[in-house]
């Protein structure tokens, strides 16, 4: 049950959000991440965003895990 | 997403493998504390993919199996009021009480409702203002935040038919608590990602230096996982313990400090009980004062019957890391997932379910 979702912020209205997952949309609580945009991955658990998700640190991290990788 | 794919990229999988193969020296014993961390490594195949060397153990990080029996029996005292209407995690359902079950409550009659967001249970309570509405709020500090905003949203909309049973329960102190009692050995810490996301990567910092200890925060992709085990094996051979994050993506060293005010204008720290490790100190929150209308041990008379774990189940040695769930003589004979004897086989993150569900055998323990 801990298992957050990682899902994309398609339209913001004021506390909520629509948000999408492999095609389906669901409106979530934005209360605990008020810093959240259009276009911004969250994770998603029970029905809030607990966490705004960065996609550059995502990238980031894969470059560096390729680099260890290929460090060998 | 496709950046988000590539953290299951089979040939980088392969290479980090290898990787640590090439690090690893020595035996070391790791814990994954999230329960959610045990399934991925087990649907994953990471035990198979590190060097033999390098033992996982399960923590105490399924917030289902690690729910007292007692607090238990309370949920269900709750289900069978006439004028209660339950709402839960579904998982918390089928979990043997000392005497029944939620769904066997709720099949007697009992108003058991299960739902997969907070917002649901405020939902229900508005939809039916002549019933009371208890959630029962099992998690940790990834869900605690979610259930104080419930209790702020039901303030905010006057409504006085919503409760919540907080049994809540805090990572950081039921860590030291595990590594006080000195039963289990461990060289490094799987941190829980979710949890982090919450409360940040400093809280585990006394880990490292007040106990030696490596920690390194995990998402729950096969990448994330190993790349976590690598950072921990480095962490190890070079001698030099600290705290680090292998899930900057999600977690930042301070946390989300909006979802820490809420939790903490809610919820005050409290002991908390374990399945398993008994009262922890400082390990759980209930609710503060001002929110006292809100609180379901305040507002109902819940029965208390005699309390009684489950017969013959290990669950909690398993929580505390001695023992896994091979050791039980139950398993996978008197204990299925279809009829689960105890929460570690009932949850859907429980250490018994995990290695059920993806066949461990002995040789691997
Ligand atoms: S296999 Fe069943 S009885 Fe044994 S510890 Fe796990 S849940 Fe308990």
């Amino acid at each position: 049950m801990c298992l957050a979702v990682p899902t994309l912020v398609k339209k913001i209205d004021g506390q909520e959000a629509e948000v999408e997952t492999g095609g389906v949309t669901r409106r979530i609580s934005i209360v605990i991440t008020p810093e959240v945009k259009v276009g911004d991955y969250v994770l998603v658990h029970t029905g809030y965003a607990i966490t705004v998700m960065s996609g550059d640190e995502a990238r980031e991290s894969l470059r560096q895990l390729t680099e260890l990788a290929e460090f060998m | 997403m496709n950046f988000l794919d590539q953290y299951r990229n089979p040939e980088m999988v392969r290479r980090l493998a290898d990787r640590i193969h090439q690090r690893s020296t020595r035996p070391v014993r790791l814990m994954e504390f999230c329960g959610g961390h045990t399934v991925a490594i087990m649907k994953n195949g990471i035990r198979q993919l590190v060097p033999p060397q390098v033992q996982l153990l399960s923590g105490p990080g399924c917030p289902v199996c690690v729910t007292a029996t007692a607090d238990l029996n309370k949920a269900i005292g709750l289900a069978r009021l006439p004028e209660v209407i339950v709402v839960t995690f579904g998982d918390l359902l089928k979990v043997p009480g000392s005497d029944t079950s939620l769904e066997k409550v709720r099949a007697e009659g009992g108003d058991v409702r299960v739902v997969y967001s907070v917002q649901d249970a405020l939902g229900i309570a508005q939809k039916d203002p002549e019933k009371s509405v208890v959630f029962i709020g099992i998690g940790f500090e990834t869900t605690a935040p979610t259930i104080a905003a419930s209790i702020l949203e039901a303030e905010r909309r006057g409504m006085s038919n919503y409760y919540v049973l907080s049994l809540h329960k805090l990572c950081p102190p039921v860590m030291k608590a595990l590594l006080d009692s000195k039963e289990v050995r461990l060289d490094g810490i799987i941190c829980p990602g979710h949890v982090s996301t919450i409360i940040g990567s400093r809280p585990y910092e006394f880990i490292s230096r007040d106990y030696g200890i490596a920690c390194v925060v995990s998402g729950f992709e096969p990448l994330d996982i190993l790349q976590c085990i690598e950072m921990l094996v480095k962490q190890i051979e070079s001698g030099q313990p600290k705290v680090e994050n292998a899930y900057p993506r999600a977690v930042r060293p301070e946390g989300n400090k909006e979802a820490l005010k809420i939790m903490e204008s809610v919820f005050e720290v409290s002991n908390a009980n374990w399945r398993g490790l008994g009262e922890v100190a400082d390990s759980g929150l209930r609710l503060k004062d001002e929110y006292r209308a809100f609180d379901a041990e305040e507002a109902f008379e819940i029965s208390q019957r005699s309390v009684s774990d489950p017969e013959g189940c290990i669950c909690g040695e398993i929580l505390r890391g001695i023992k896994t769930p091979l050791d039980c003589k139950l398993f996978g004979k008197g204990c299925l997932p279809d009829h689960p004897v105890g929460p570690c086989m009932v949850s859907s993150e429980g250490s018994c379910a995990a290695y059920f569900q993806y066949g461990a055998t002995s040789h691997e323990r």
